[in-house]
């Protein structure tokens, strides 16, 4: 069990914003993110496209931000759970006691929900059948390449991860690359292998088609694959795998007791706590009066939020307001103390 | 100002004005039209607010732009007629569109 003021939900600017407002009024916290890295959407979406709206930085991309927030926070040594979610909440006395898939437990006196629209998963096909394979022949990652050998892989998507996939899984098994249209997005250069690798017969490639469904009782027999024209066609395969990219869903938030709107949590605007006394939310989450969806919102969300957490954590005393620059408390944090 | 229909994929419709210079999306957001969800606020990043544009409308949209075809490869069933509903500004020649929204958008 680890025991800490805050357990902040999400590794997003927001979130991070808020570890730096949490330690600088001296309040210890933990990061959890369902993402492998730091950062959030700014990450995930987009790392190399421009954000132009930070005050007091004309032009900075996703990935940029993100390191200058790690940079920023560095001092508070705050430790991030990557890969795993927050799964289960429940009051204990005074204090939350959460569990995540992993089975990581945590003891917080406040919860900070700063999870966007929710944790990023794969997204998957619409085929109904789908679900009754997945995790045996039907995968949207791939854990153990092993067991692809000498078998066939009917592999959908047109993006890094199909092609990639498509290239390497060609050594040892029969692939099929299956792509809604003729154009790839993924980079350049593995189009162009893929492309060497179907004039090698060692990939064939079938584009306009789309999934339209599966059969076999126990395991997967064959697959049909319907064209933009409606003609369908008949493939044996043993495995199916899909890159579709991320999508983003609320997940157990929905079962922790808070008031939703639509996908977004209610908060109050002096403290962003939502109606469980204790649990706060802020970035694209959370939804108010007047709500915008910029990032510098979600930074003046998580500063109220952290002054919020400071009566469950330190109820004995009174938070004073400081101002970095002045303060020496302040600058002890953050190590600068001249 | 632009009438805009909305059909969800029940069949039910919903025929609303848009003011010229919003999106189809914000359009269906801001008047709570089920179906269409914008989980990234419009910025082309996340494939939510697809729709299809009935076939006598589709050809007289501008064209799509770089990255709306790569991220309409990740929505739910995309046809020929897809197209993501934050890049269709509303103008008066827009007046009557059609557009059906998908089974779901994730």
């Amino acid at each position: 069990m680890i025991d800490t003021d805050v357990l902040v939900v999400g590794a997003g600017p927001v979130g991070l914003f808020c570890v730096h407002q949490l330690g600088i009024i001296g309040l210890k916290c933990e990061v959890v993110d369902n993402l492998d890295k730091i950062g959030g959407q700014c990450i995930e979406l987009y790392p190399d496209k421009p954000i132009y709206d930070i005050p007091a930085i004309s032009e900075c991309t996703g990935e940029e931000l993100t390191n200058n927030l790690i940079k920023q926070i560095k001092p508070f040594k705050t430790n991030f759970h990557l890969n795993d979610r927050v799964e289960e909440i429940s009051k204990k006395n005074k204090n939350w006691l959460i569990k995540t898939i992993k089975g990581k437990e945590f003891k917080a006196s406040s919860i900070i929900i700063a999870g966007g629209v929710g944790s990023f998963e794969p997204r998957k096909f619409s085929v109904k059948e789908c679900e009754k394979f997945e995790g045996k022949e039907v995968f949207y990652s791939v854990k153990d390449k092993t067991i692809f050998k000498d078998k066939t892989v009917s592999i959908f998507g047109g993006g890094d991860s199909a092609l990639d996939w498509a290239i390497e899984l060609s050594n040892n098994s029969n692939v099929k690359l299956i792509h809604r249209r003729d154009e790839f997005r993924g980079a350049e250069s593995s189009v162009n292998k893929v492309k060497q690798l179907e004039k090698e017969g060692k990939v064939e490639i079938l584009t306009k088609y789309q999934l339209s469904s599966i059969e076999g009782k126990n395991k997967i027999e064959s697959i049909d694959i319907k064209h933009d024209d409606g003609n369908i066609k008949k493939i044996k395969t043993n495995y199916v795998l899909g890159f579709f990219g991320l999508i983003m869903q609320l997940g157990p938030i929905l079962n922790w007791g808070l008031n939703l709107d639509k996908k977004h949590i209610p908060v109050n605007t002096e403290s962003f706590e939502t109606n469980q006394k204790g649990i706060f939310a802020i970035g694209d989450i959370c939804t108010y009066p007047g709500k915008v969806k910029l990032i510098l919102s979600g930074f003046h969300e998580g500063a109220l939020a952290a002054r919020g957490c400071f009566k469950y954590a330190r109820p004995d005393e009174k938070l004073r307001f400081e101002f970095s620059t002045t303060s020496k408390n302040i600058q002890e944090r953050l190590g600068v103390k001249k | 100002m632009a009438k805009i229909t909305y059909i969800e994929h029940s069949g039910k419709s919903h025929t609303i004005e848009v003011q010229n210079g919003l999106t189809v999306m914000e359009g269906a957001i801001q008047n709570n039209i089920p179906g269409i969800d914008a989980d990234c606020g419009g910025s082309m990043a996340c494939a939510t607010c697809h729709v299809y544009v009935k076939e006598e409308w589709f050809n007289k949209l501008p064209k799509k732009e770089d990255g709306e075809e790569d991220m309409l490869d990740m929505a739910h069933e995309p046809n020929k007629f897809s197209r993501l509903s934050c890049q269709l500004t509303v103008s008066d020649e827009l007046e009557g569109i059609i557009v059906n929204l998908p089974e779901k958008q994730a």
